[in-house]
């Protein structure tokens, strides 16, 4: 679409619910679908997107063996592992996705409930972030759960209230339903239905407050699982005490850093989708996430060491796993705090975009460490998931990108959507009534 | 500025949510300490006894109908390497070269803990510990999320990968079906050439196991494996080597597993009780008097 908007610069995307020309009817929705192009012109663009045909490769791959692993059974992709039953899907695409999606309820308080309406431009690109982050992780866990079909088991068929993954289970689907609210404004918008807009906006405070509560809870509680588990995950990766303190504080900076990079990525492949409110405040808005994450990090990396400290486990750092965990620390911890310091201080946004990435890649690290690679540590061989669970992997996250980018090309998440009175007749404001429109 | 009535309709959305979500820690906050039933069987297993001749293995693949093995159980081989429990095999034994002793043998299956793990991590609640001893499964209910597999310390129970509509997991039930409840011991222990495993009520059992040390103090380390181990299990060991040289957990707590969630989970109403009110009065704190807010949508209505 980059490569289009570069050859067509006058071709009229779809930002309101009527065009400007034609005298100015209303986009159909099959338009709207396809920017407000032509058929042709859409085909035409996404075939001239290199992008696309990586997607289309890892498609045909991926799709065979995914459709394969409800065919022959899990074990076909995964192989038997008795003592490493969380892989890749739920290592990577639940326990690395859900702290990279904390970015939903950080933006949403942070404008709705602490009244930083500075921070509007990446409101909703945070929300976004957070519900796709949180849907895809459900995905993941379609494709790891043995019967997926039972999915809705532990909330009408049978409890298991003292179960930490019930806590799990019961949150993400009621986070889900929160940031489906959320969200549901930019798609109101979209499709011209001011009404639903101004029923979620009423409850715009109660969503953000209730996302505050979900994610302490529920990001806290995907580390509280692993107290299950106390003799398996090698100790410098668990603490008794402090383990949910890990998962929920790592997430703070997982979920800001996420946004830089999203938004980054966005600004150099889909600028015609920016509006100048985005793109004049995104570096600022930036260095603000930034420093939220420094202080994120610094607070994680200080309980990281009070956790080794608490136990007295400095021993184990002199040992083979000792390294990693020092490389895990040393690249994911202070380099990342090293580049975002760096950046905040100088104003320097390529510094901050690279330790974005680098916190990351550490968080995900971290939770790969804590229910793969560590995992049964004791039996003296390090699980490495087999071939097809990273096919499968790979195909699931790409569906996630190809998600993510044909909702940021549609609704109103990157560009204020433009209303006229004469939209709706009936929202003819009064002057008195104006103030409250909020 | 919030609007009074909007303030209200927010605290409800909040506190409708905490309620849909107040069930999850109800009874994890209930639990105490459980000292098991009182008339729950067990095994006590010596396993100074063992000779490894797998006739348990054979007895319960008989009993549970399990698929006929790779090599059958009179093969010595499968002693080359180290065994764990599958979805095929609810039981194996391992032999262990033990420096300056002989060779120990040790059986490995389901220990029936008190405060079984499998059972306080599962979500929909698929285990019961029965009032016999046994920790059962329920297959109708399962989900297959594996959190049991993760949450055993014993690394007891497999799951049959290998089924696309309704794989499940697979571990000793005791014999609970066809034997415990009727009050017959377990086709292992009944089979036993050797006598390695006695079958009687756990209260008893305990008794037992530290008779034998007693009267023979020389043969034994002075410990009943599983008397204490993770709140107590069903099936206990004797043994005449520190049980780390026989592939068993020495460092295990002692304290159920479920121990090591509660304070998380006792957590939760608190956050679901203090959050909302802090948060939104955070929220009129933060906006007082601030009129800041503007809306996403940009066009002449603004």
């Amino acid at each position: 679409m980059k490569l289009f908007m570069a050859r067509n610069p006058n071709t009229e995307i779809v930002d309101s619910l009527r065009k400007d020309n034609d005298r100015g009817r209303r986009w159909t929705l099959m338009e709207k679908i396809f920017l407000g192009l032509t058929p042709k012109q859409y085909m035409s663009q996404a075939i001239s997107n290199p992008l696309n045909w990586v997607f289309a490769i890892i498609f045909l791959i991926g799709f065979p063996v995914l459709i394969g692993r409800y065919i022959f059974g899990l074990s076909w992709v995964v192989g038997d592992p008795y003592d490493n039953a969380w892989g890749l899907f739920l290592g990577f695409g639940l326990f690395g996705m859900v702290p990279l999606s904390s970015s939903g309820f950080q933006l949403g308080s942070a404008v709705e409930v602490f009244g930083r309406h500075d921070l509007e431009p990446l409101e909703r690109l945070g929300i976004l972030n957070g519900i796709l982050g949180y849907f895809f992780a459900v995905m993941f866990l379609m494709v790891d759960l043995g019967q997926p079909w039972r999915l809705p088991y532990p909330m009408i068929v049978s409890w298991g209230p003292e179960a930490v993954l019930f806590l799990v289970a019961w949150h993400v689907a009621t986070y889900l339903s929160v940031q489906a609210a959320e969200t549901s404004t930019s798609f109101f918008e979209w499709m011209g239905w001011p009404a639903g807009k101004t029923f979620i906006k009423k409850m715009a405070l109660g969503l953000a407050v209730s996302g505050i509560i979900l994610s302490t809870l529920h990001q806290g509680a995907l580390g509280a699982l692993s107290c299950y588990a106390p003799g398996k995950i090698h100790p410098l990766w668990y603490s008794a005490s402090f383990q949910w303190l890990y998962f929920f504080v790592s997430s703070l900076p997982g979920g800001l850093c996420m946004v830089i990079v999203v938004s980054t990525i966005v600004i150099k492949t889909m600028d015609w989708r920016c509006d100048d409110n985005y793109k004049n405040n995104l570096n600022k808005l930036q260095i603000t996430l930034a420093r939220g994450a420094c202080y994120g990090l610094l607070t994680y990396f200080v309980i990281r060491l009070i956790g080794v400290a608490h136990d007295n486990k400095w021993a184990y750092l002199a040992t083979g796993w000792g390294a990693w965990w020092l490389f895990e620390i040393g690249f994911g911890v202070i380099l990342a705090l090293i580049l975002l310091t760096t950046g905040v201080r100088n104003n320097n946004i390529t510094l901050i975009r690279l330790g974005a990435w680098v916190t990351i890649i550490g968080v995900v690290l971290n939770r790969l460490n804590v229910y793969m690679f560590t995992f049964n540590w004791q039996n003296g061989h390090v699980h490495v998931p087999p071939l097809k669970e990273i096919i499968i992997t790979a195909t699931v996250y790409s569906v996630y990108i190809v998600t993510y980018r044909a909702i940021l090309y549609r609704w109103p998440i990157l560009f204020q959507w433009k209303t006229k009175y004469s939209d709706y007749g009936v929202l003819e404001p009064q002057p008195a009534e104006q103030k409250k429109s909020h | 500025m919030i609007e009074r009535r909007d303030f209200l309709k927010g605290c409800l959305a909040c506190g409708v949510t905490a309620a849909s979500i107040g069930v999850a820690s109800n009874d994890a906050l209930a639990a105490g300490s459980f000292e098991g039933y009182p008339d729950a069987m067990g095994v006590l297993v010596d396993l100074t006894r063992c000779v490894g001749c797998r006739s348990c293995e054979a007895a319960c693949n008989n009993e549970q109908k399990l698929p006929e093995p790779d090599l059958r159980f009179d093969d010595t081989s499968v002693f080359e390497e180290k065994r764990r429990t599958t979805d095929k095999a609810y039981t194996v034994v391992n032999k262990y070269q033990v420096a300056n002793k002989e060779t120990l043998f040790r059986k490995i299956q389901c220990n029936h803990c008190t405060e079984p793990a499998c059972l306080s991590s599962c979500f929909v609640n698929a285990y019961t510990k029965t009032k016999e001893g046994a920790v059962i499964y329920k297959a109708s209910v399962c989900v297959g999320c594996r959190n049991c597999m993760i949450a055993c310390p014993f690394n007891i129970p497999a799951y049959s990968y290998s089924s696309p509509l309704k794989p499940l997991v697979k571990k000793c039930i005791f014999c609970y079906d066809t034997r415990l409840k009727e009050g017959r011991p377990p086709a292992c222990v009944e089979i036993c050439p050797q006598q390695v495993m006695t079958f009687g009520r756990r209260a008893d059992l305990v008794k037992l196991g530290h008779d034998r040390i007693q009267a023979n103090p020389a043969k034994y380390v002075d410990k009943l494996y599983g008397e204490k181990a993770v709140g107590g299990t069903s099936w206990m060991y004797l043994s005449s080597v520190d049980f780390g040289q026989v592939g068993m957990d020495a460092h295990i707590q002692n304290e159920p597993i479920i121990a090591n969630v509660k304070d998380f989970l006792g957590f939760v109403p608190m956050v679901l009780a203090i959050w909302p009110a802090l948060f939104t009065g955070i929220h009129l704190l933060a906006t007082k008097n601030k009129d800041g807010h503007h809306d996403h949508e940009g066009g002449d209505h603004q």
